[in-house]
């Protein structure tokens, strides 16, 4: 039975596929509430990482030919990263469950072997107090750093701490 | 509701490991908290889908601003499919590299090689309905890097791969038989099982080589495969 390929990092000259028009979900014509969500990627001693590819994918809604579902953003000299996409619904989860309203990310940087995955949900929406994903982190500051906070309308913020203190909660994809 | 079939976890020693000292750069980026399993549901079984008429390909790297780069020209081709032996079709595949001589066109890049104005580096293209690509390029050089003293990185192709859904996404380097910075690069050897670094060295072709014109080289992708952890052989 094949074996899947291993990863490698991404490493610091990816902004060779860098097309920053990909953090534009809304590019193509689709339709819905838009939003802006912003972000910082830190290392462990509180630094900003300065080469992060940061990704997105998104469920719902379903990806068509005016809505890829997916986009990639550079991180700047200051850790910084923005997208504009449409605010996500609720997708089914395993069984009768629903999950939240929420995206995944994936975290590429030099120094990642192999990507980090995580999840950003929206705060303040009441379907996150039944989220199973939500409900299997037991500590409220973890849970927490899933959780984008609003800044200005339409407009959400989630830093990505890959290490130490705040750490964000990542997956075993 | 049918629950989606989830991606099997990877077979144990095939994935580096975050936490790998000898490539100084995962020290302040790994985390220290254990990575959190849980089932995955359809945001993690389904996957991005590109328009190929808003992704143009780029299959050949070989020519910019209408001359032909410098350097040893190859064609990088294979098939990508899953652990469960089914071609993976039209998914997006992307690769950079550096040029000839082992500099690539970004500004970060300050190894004291020259540029070349007829290579650029990026590439994309989708697999056919069998998840066949091909790229036409230039055999990259190996570079300086500072992660320890005279240390170079082997040649190398980095690859992007998307697959059907998003715990599949593929992010890797090609790299080239017989290198003898291999055995010295901690990326390269961050792999524990040494056969699964070894499915990183593309293999030399002379099937897919064209006379006069470039050396072929095949390298194949396998995906993550879907369903429970088949039986291992012990």
């Amino acid at each position: 039975m094949p074996q899947a390929t291993s990863q490698q990092t991404i490493g610091p000259y990816w902004h060779l596929i860098l097309h920053p028009e990909w953090a534009d979900l809304t590019r193509f014509g689709a339709a819905g509430e838009q939003i802006t969500l912003t972000g910082r990627v830190i290392d462990g001693e509180g630094a900003p990482i300065m080469d992060a590819a940061v990704e997105i994918w998104q469920a719902d809604p379903p990806a068509d030919a005016h809505f890829p579902g997916f986009g990639r953003a550079p991180a700047d000299d200051a850790g910084r990263f923005r997208f504009v996409t449409l605010k996500p619904g609720p997708v089914p989860g395993r069984g009768n469950a629903w999950q939240a309203p929420h995206l995944a990310l994936a975290i590429h940087a030099r120094g990642l072997l192999r990507p980090l995955f995580t999840r950003l949900y929206f705060a303040g929406d009441p379907r996150n107090e039944a989220d199973p994903l939500l409900g299997a982190i037991a500590d409220p500051a973890r849970r927490a750093t899933l959780i984008a906070t609003p800044t200005a309308a339409a407009t959400w913020h989630l830093d990505i701490r890959l290490q130490g203190a705040g750490e964000t909660v990542f997956f075993d994809f | 509701m049918n629950d989606p079939l989830p991606f099997r976890p990877a077979a144990k020693g095939t994935q580096p490991l975050h936490d790998t000292p000898a490539y100084g750069s995962t020290s302040k980026r790994h985390p220290n908290a254990p990575l959190l399993a849980f089932a995955h549901t359809l945001t993690e079984t389904t996957g991005p889908r590109f328009a190929p008429a808003h992704f143009p390909a780029l299959a050949d790297l070989s020519v910019a601003r209408g001359k032909s780069a410098l350097g040893e020209r190859i064609i990088v081709a294979g098939r990508v499919m899953d652990e469960d032996g089914r071609a993976v079709p039209n998914t997006m595949v992307e690769i950079w590299q550096a040029n000839a001589a082992g500099r690539y066109d970004h500004p970060n890049d300050q190894h004291d090689a020259p540029l070349d104005p007829h290579f650029h580096g990026e590439g994309r293209v989708f697999t056919d309905a069998e998840g066949r690509y091909r790229f036409t390029t230039i055999k990259p050089g190996a570079y300086p890097w500072r992660n320890h003293p005279n240390a170079w990185r082997p040649n190398h192709i980095h690859f992007s791969l998307f697959g059907t859904g998003f715990a599949q996404r593929l992010i890797t380097q090609m790299y080239f038989p017989g290198d003898p910075l291999l055995e010295r690069d901690p990326i390269f050897l961050a792999i524990p099982e040494r056969a699964a670094r070894e499915r990183l060295i593309a293999r030399f072709d002379l099937g897919l080589t064209e006379p006069e014109w470039a050396l072929g080289y095949r390298f194949d992708f396998v995906l993550r495969g879907r369903g429970a952890t088949p039986m291992e052989n012990t």
